[in-house]
């Protein structure tokens, strides 16, 4: 297991070395039969939430896996994290399988992977004062010996994570900051650690649109600045084309689209995405494009349609696409789609 | 001149705090709709939006003073309080609520919903108000056959058609809209929206639209307002606004917003809105604004006219002190 | 302070959630019935502790006739042993609030930890620890009490045993709901996410916020435990060497204070067990409202909002 070092600011160390590797995961709940149909053996059903997604992430990078609800990226980031067990597939993190480890040797590397969650008001122990917040696990993975490094090591995390001057928070209760400074206590308390994974679910979305540029260009630096790659889940499009070096574009539990952000965003290939992109609302009134508005939502995960997942709601789909079940394949340099249309040149 | 559907002028709304404070809220809010407008009331959390138009269906709680006009069609409906309110409630004006479709009572048909306002309102009864609630489902994209469901089983866009569906059972002739597309995927905030612009066209309902989303406003509105610690900082045309902001928050308030195809930095703007329960001396955004100077800290600024319909306040756009209102 | 009102973003003035007292404190100073039950519970602690030293008379001398009336030096009276009122409640309330707060204590600990454990791990363990409690909840107090007293042998702790077997079934049920509603929140579930033990977790994050609970469901059970106490020793299933409140009642009723007149016989100790039931509820029912989240009936009051004219000022002054 390599362990990436401190570099002079500005450089990025060990920039391409495969931080996370998920290959073929598969996430499943089970749903609950009546006890009606359980007499009657019916056979169990389960919820595909994530259904065979291969992606990765590198140090120094920040990808966004974006989708609606029920396309199963918060479950992917959960399953990477090992909250959430997967049925199958691989997860490697820095070289190594952790998809199968034990609670026991995984405790190591969980300081290496933090997430950082949606809800700044309730991220945070109300009867904790900032610098317990953000010692606690520090003491939880019994780093930093003596109070005086710790609160070293405290101190740091918080200017790292702008809260300057640390002094002024430190002895602060959350219910006394606001939603900004309270999510950057949430990212002290991941930093502090130093890890080389961040997974941020929503990081912004409950925050006031003043506020939510500068967490995310915190966010931004972090992982240009240090040995950290970041995978940033958000619905929002606008955030993810702006902050994101590549976005993944989930649907039903499968990857429809991924490749670099400015990429995929001005050059999409699936028709998902590209209907998904159309109806994204623009700051300037003269740049409003003609939303391409699907029917209907996205089904339910229990309900899967054959063939390619898309096609009842897809404006391109044609009557092959009833039965074949798209893989993902080239659309462009580092960009992949999942259609049948890609590279036959229709999909312009 | 057409006559406006609803002019509100100079309204203010205070809160009881503890201890014998107040909370102004809403600090001298004026504008006006036109029958068919769409108009936009911008603002982050705090800033007195959502006040406001809970003050114009005067729906708000005990705790709370009001003054200023609400003219509706040329009445004052503030003059009485609820008195005069309440005649006009949900017949002229209705609201969607923020989160309407989660407060649907669970117990109770969606259809049920519907018919509750009519019969409170005295609209229709029995049959014929089945009928048009069944009419009004369609309307909002439902079939009518959903009105024997609970709200259980529709997602969360269909609710949110189903509380859009309540807001106009008595047909009002103005709806107003608190973030009806926040919590909502982007895709059925589509569909929402679309439906609310085909309402205001085809209907010629007037709306107005309340949302701290600014492309949102940018999509549905012709005109917006922004508010600012419980004040009108600008009020304008949408591309005017954007193309052309004459108040920094605004400005800044675009320049905080990351666009899909933009290039430019996103940046925050720093500090916080101040607290409203003090008197604040001045411009309320001074301390964090890129272009304050001497006669912001001591001068509050009114909303002056820069160029037709577009009104902003702040003192840049009146260097001469000439202030004319 | 004027440094930090002028940073950004901190509420500087946001009222301290909290004084140094914590919840309880809080709650007996802001409602007139906590306070009350609180002073009630305090007079008969002190009674309780100093009973030996105030007490007038000893309980084990005769110093009058067998129910003696009322006298200046007698306040209550005598009892049928020619016993002082007055030194034999002071004495009684040493005993009876013992037991109970002992019961209380032994029902807590079972059924906060058996709350706590079903709450916190769910699954299997929560499903047999649940079905259990429900066997136990389902059983009749005082029957049962009787059989377990009778069988057993009368013995102070036997009663305390008793009594604090069938009251932790109240109490785990409680604070399991507890401990599941709170095991929910973000912040419990990122410090698991992080990989803190189950220790840590329980003690740190967990007990804090059930803690005001349990101080309330302390007290109230309390309230119960004294109850039991005294209707088991009414029944003449306590320890018949000790003097406590419902023994007090069981002399008196059994040797024929009612038939003689002697009210200062019985009526007295009920009083007594009375006051402190209501006590220890008053204070135990105060810090579960505070609790409660408050509900918002604003909208249901009969009063609307209020007009306010601006007659009198102008633009500048608002």
């Amino acid at each position: 297991m390599s362990v990436a070092e401190t570099s002079p600011v500005g450089s990025r160390v060990n920039a391409g070395a495969p931080l996370l590797e998920v290959e073929d995961l598969v996430v499943t709940y089970p749903v609950r039969r009546t006890l009606v149909a359980a007499a009657r053996h019916v056979p169990r059903t389960s919820v595909h939430a994530v259904d065979g997604v291969s992606f990765s992430v590198k140090t120094g990078e920040m990808v966004a896996l974006v989708g609606e609800s029920g396309c199963g990226k918060t479950t992917t980031a959960q399953a990477v994290l090992r909250l959430v067990t997967a049925q199958s597939g691989a997860i490697r993190f820095q070289g190594q399988d952790i998809s199968a480890m034990s609670s026991t040797d995984l405790r190591p590397l969980r300081r290496r992977m933090q997430m950082i969650y949606q809800d700044p008001y309730e991220s945070l122990d109300p009867r904790f004062r900032v610098r317990q917040a953000v010692e606690e696990p520090l003491l939880i993975h019994d780093i930093g010996g003596s109070k005086e490094e710790r609160h070293q090591r405290v101190m740091d995390a918080m200017r790292r994570a702008e809260l300057n001057p640390p002094e002024l928070f430190a002895d602060r209760y959350p219910h006394e900051l606001s939603g900004g400074q309270r999510q950057r206590v949430a990212i002290a308390a991941s930093l502090v650690l130093e890890p080389n994974l961040l997974v941020a679910d929503e990081p912004v979305s409950m925050l006031d649109v003043s506020v939510r540029a500068g967490v995310l260009t915190l966010l931004d630096g972090l992982r240009s600045r240090g040995d950290m790659g970041i995978l940033m889940i958000t619905h929002d499009l606008s955030t993810a084309a702006h902050f994101a070096d590549r976005i993944i574009v989930m649907y039903l539990g499968r990857i429809v689209e991924e490749g670099p952000a400015r990429e995929v965003v001005r050059n999409p290939q699936h028709p998902y995405t590209r209907a998904l992109l159309s109806v994204v609302p623009r700051r300037d009134p003269r740049e409003q494009v003609t939303p391409q508005i699907l029917v209907g939502e996205t089904p339910n995960p229990v309900n899967i349609p054959s063939g390619c997942r898309f096609h009842p709601r897809c404006p391109a789909a044609e009557d092959r696409c009833k039965t074949i079940d798209p893989a993902l394949v080239d659309a462009g340099p580092d960009h992949h789609a999942a259609c049948v249309l890609v590279g036959e040149g229709a999909a312009r | 001149m057409t006559e406006a559907l609803l002019d509100v002028r100079d309204l203010h709304v205070w809160f009881d705090l503890p201890h014998g404070a107040e909370l102004h809220a809403v600090q001298g809010v004026s504008f006006s709709l036109e029958p068919g407008d769409r108009l936009g009331l911008v603002g982050e959390s705090g800033c007195g939006k959502t006040t406001t138009i809970l003050a114009v269906m005067g729906l708000l709680p005990p705790s709370a003073s009001v003054a200023g006009q609400v003219i509706l069609n040329g009445q004052d409906i503030m003059l009485g309080a609820e008195q005069t309110v309440r005649p006009h409630r949900w017949k002229d004006i209705a609201m969607v609520f923020q989160g309407a479709m989660n407060a649907l009572n669970p117990v109770k048909t969606v259809g049920s919903q519907i018919v509750e306002p009519m019969v409170l309102h005295e609209v229709a009864e029995g049959a014929a108000a089945k009928t048009r609630a069944g009419e009004l489902l369609e309307l909002v994209g439902i079939p009518a056959a959903s009105a024997a469901r609970f709200p259980h089983e529709f997602s969360g866009g269909m609710r949110q058609r189903a509380a859009i569906a309540m807001a106009l059972a008595c047909e009002p002739k103005l709806l107003l809209a608190d973030e009806p597309t926040t919590a909502l995927d982007v895709m059925v905030q589509a569909q929402i929206l679309d439906l609310l612009i085909r309402l205001t066209d085809d209907l010629g309902l007037t709306m107005l639209l309340v949302t701290h989303d600014l492309p949102v406003v940018a999509q549905v509105c012709e005109r917006a307002a922004v508010m600012y610690a419980g004040r009108i900082a600008e009020t304008g045309p949408m591309d005017t606004l954007f193309h052309d902001p004459r108040h920094p928050y605004t400005r800044l308030l675009f320049a905080a917003t990351p666009d899909l195809y933009g290039e430019g930095d996103v940046v925050s703007i720093p500090g916080s809105p101040p607290r409203l329960d003090h008197r604040i001396e001045g411009c309320a955004f001074r301390d964090r604004c890129d272009k304050a100077f001497e006669r912001c800290v001591a001068e509050t600024p009114a909303l002056l006219e820069v160029a037709g319909g577009h009104r902003a306040a702040c003192h840049l756009n009146d260097l001469n002190g000439e202030g004319a209102a | 302070m004027s440094a930090i009102a002028n940073e950004p973003g901190i509420v500087a003035d946001a009222p301290r959630k909290r004084s140094r007292g914590g919840l309880v404190w809080d709650v007996i100073k802001g409602r007139p019935s906590a306070a009350v039950g609180a002073v009630i519970m305090g007079i008969f602690l002190f009674i309780a502790i100093f009973a030996g030293v105030i007490a007038p008379y000893s309980v084990h001398t005769q110093v009058g006739p067998v129910y003696g009336v009322p006298s200046a030096q007698h306040w209550l009276g005598l009892d049928d042993g020619g016993i002082d009122m007055v030194s034999l409640l002071l004495q009684g309330a040493r005993v009876s609030l013992i037991v109970g707060f002992a019961a209380a204590f032994v029902a807590t600990v079972v059924g906060g930890g058996v709350g706590m454990i079903a709450g916190y791990f769910g699954g299997k363990p929560e499903s047999v620890l649940m079905r259990i409690t429900d066997y136990f909840l389902v059983i009749p107090d005082v029957p049962l009490m009787i059989v377990i007293a009778t069988l057993w042998g009368p013995s102070l702790s036997h009663v305390i045993f008793v009594i604090g077997l069938l009251l932790w079934t109240t109490t785990a049920r409680i604070i399991r709901a507890q401990v599941k509603s709170v095991r929910e929140r973000v912040y419990v579930k990122r410090a698991r996410a992080m990989g803190a033990s189950h220790w840590r977790i329980v003690f740190r994050h967990v007990l804090p916020q059930i803690a005001p609970l349990l101080v309330a469901n302390v007290v109230l059970t309390v309230a119960v435990a004294i109850f039991d106490e005294t209707a088991l020793a009414f029944l003449g299933l306590s320890d018949p060497t000790a003097v406590s409140w419902g023994s007090i009642i069981e002399h008196a009723f059994l040797r024929q204070a009612i038939s003689t007149g002697a009210w200062w016989a019985i009526v007295p100790p009920g009083i007594c067990v009375a006051l402190v039931i209501m006590g220890c509820y008053l204070v135990g029912q105060a810090i579960e409202d505070a609790l409660n989240p408050r509900l918002k009936v604003a909208h249901l009051s009969v009063r609307g909002f209020r007009l306010r004219p601006l007659v009198g000022m102008d633009k500048d002054t608002l």
